[in-house]
């Protein structure tokens, strides 16, 4: 408990009548990766959304460095970076547009010519300037993934990161999740594809047993 | 602080001017309800005159109401809403940036086209001087007291009907005196003081508490 910076106790989630899970207790060390597992409507997305604080369990306590995420409020969200089912990118904005406002709502001061390489980095050279509408389903991932590179958030939530991504996007995430976890950071992430986390720490949660 | 206010302000206007055809509807819909009272009443200039503050005001809040249920909902569709819910900038300000944009896009528009439809009704130069500025008082507080309807019905089946029912009640004031500035206004102006103190009151608590309120429903809505 004193060395764990993400402390998950008894917790308890509901949708309507139905009870998701229940007396759900882990903790999460710097440098660790926790792979999220279950079927189709286990609960996977509304834990991770609970431990955003976007959804309020029925029970439990979720605490950041020995506070409760709700007393924390911004400060926790400072250190936070969720990559939802739903990109979070406007269509009728360009990559580098969605990417500058993204990054002012983060609070950190990031450069054009920062935003030109991480969209270069995540394989969207010649597109940076388009629309993200006119891009393909992968291409607007890439886009609102593009986020992991310039964030310098502590906790990544990441729900179902890998849907939809060619293979060499697939080997760059990794990469890029290795290397946050290598760093001293922490990831949250389900997936259902298989894929080597072979970095750090990876614990394992499996929902709905 | 400020950054984040104006970088709030400027992707909602630039993706508005991205998209005209938002902006404009509200624009033509404010004119043609405007227009079709004296076609369909009568073409009298007395009669006209008693009804102009009266119908410019109706249709300013409708044509306000119109724009309203866009205001949040093409953001919690593409989920930067979601985004700007879990940013550590205070969302209230966000809220008021996004506020103060859809009022630029849709309330600004309307007092500036008010001498047009005005001459329409041939109301004076003084009664559309002031219709102008009662329009400029009252039409931010629609836009901030909309807002937070808005928040309450996102994502809600039919929520469009039920912001109407919600927010065309809390309307009723800044419709009375914002009309009735107007109205006293052709028989003395300085008649028309307490009337635009009062929506002028009216905007400062709007500007208070609106976006606070927003936030809190968003937050209630996003779950």
């Amino acid at each position: 408990m004193a060395d764990s910076i993400l402390d998950v106790t008894r917790l308890e989630c509901r949708r309507g009548d139905r009870r998701l899970f229940s007396g759900l207790d882990f903790s999460l060390d710097a440098g660790t990766l926790l792979h999220v597992r279950g079927r189709n409507g286990s609960g996977k997305t509304t834990l991770l959304r609970t431990l955003c604080g976007l959804f309020t369990p029925e029970h439990g306590e979720i605490r950041w460095q020995g506070e409760s995420i709700r007393h924390l409020g911004e400060d926790y969200r400072r250190n936070l970076l969720y990559f939802g089912h739903l990109n979070g990118i406007k269509g009728d904005l360009t990559g580098i547009e969605n990417l500058a406002v993204a990054a002012t709502l983060d609070g950190d001061q990031v450069d054009r010519s920062a935003i030109w390489d991480a969209l270069q980095r995540i394989g969207l050279k010649g597109f940076e300037d388009l629309p993200t509408r006119m891009l393909s389903q992968g291409q607007k991932k890439r886009v609102a993934l593009a986020r992991l590179i310039l964030s310098t958030a502590k906790l990544w939530v990441l729900d179902e990161p890998f849907t939809a991504l060619d293979t060499d996007a697939v080997t760059l995430l990794q990469g890029l999740i290795a290397a946050h976890v290598a760093d001293g950071g922490l990831a949250v992430l389900t997936t259902h594809q298989e894929v080597p986390l072979t970095s750090g720490q990876v614990a394992r949660l499996d929902l709905g047993n | 602080m400020l950054r984040v206010f104006w970088c709030i302000l400027i992707r909602d206007l630039t993706l508005a001017l991205r998209r005209r055809t938002d902006v404009l509807t509200t624009l033509f819909f404010f004119v043609i309800v405007v227009s079709l009272f004296p076609l369909g009443v009568s073409t009298e200039h007395q009669v006209l005159r008693i009804l102009g503050p009266g119908v410019v005001w109706v249709a300013a809040l409708l044509a306000s109401m119109l724009a309203l249920e866009r205001l949040f909902a093409a953001d919690y569709d593409d989920g930067t809403l979601e985004q700007m819910l879990l940013t550590a900038q205070p969302l209230g300000l966000l809220v008021l940036a996004k506020i103060a944009a859809h009022w630029l896009l849709t309330g600004l528009p309307l007092v500036l086209i008010a001498p047009l439809v005005g001459m329409q009704y041939h109301l004076t130069e003084t009664a559309i001087g002031v219709m102008m500025f009662s329009l400029l008082l009252g039409t931010p507080v629609l836009s901030l007291i909309g807002a937070i309807g808005a928040a309450l019905t996102l994502g809600l089946r039919g929520g469009g009907i039920l912001l109407s029912l919600l927010i065309l009640p809390l309307y009723i004031p800044v419709l009375v005196y914002g009309a009735g500035a107007v109205e006293v206004s052709v028989i003395d102006l300085s008649d028309t003081r307490p009337y635009l103190t009062l929506l002028g009151a009216f905007l400062m608590v709007a500007l208070i508490f609106a976006p606070v309120a927003s936030a809190a429903a968003l937050r209630i809505s996003i779950e």
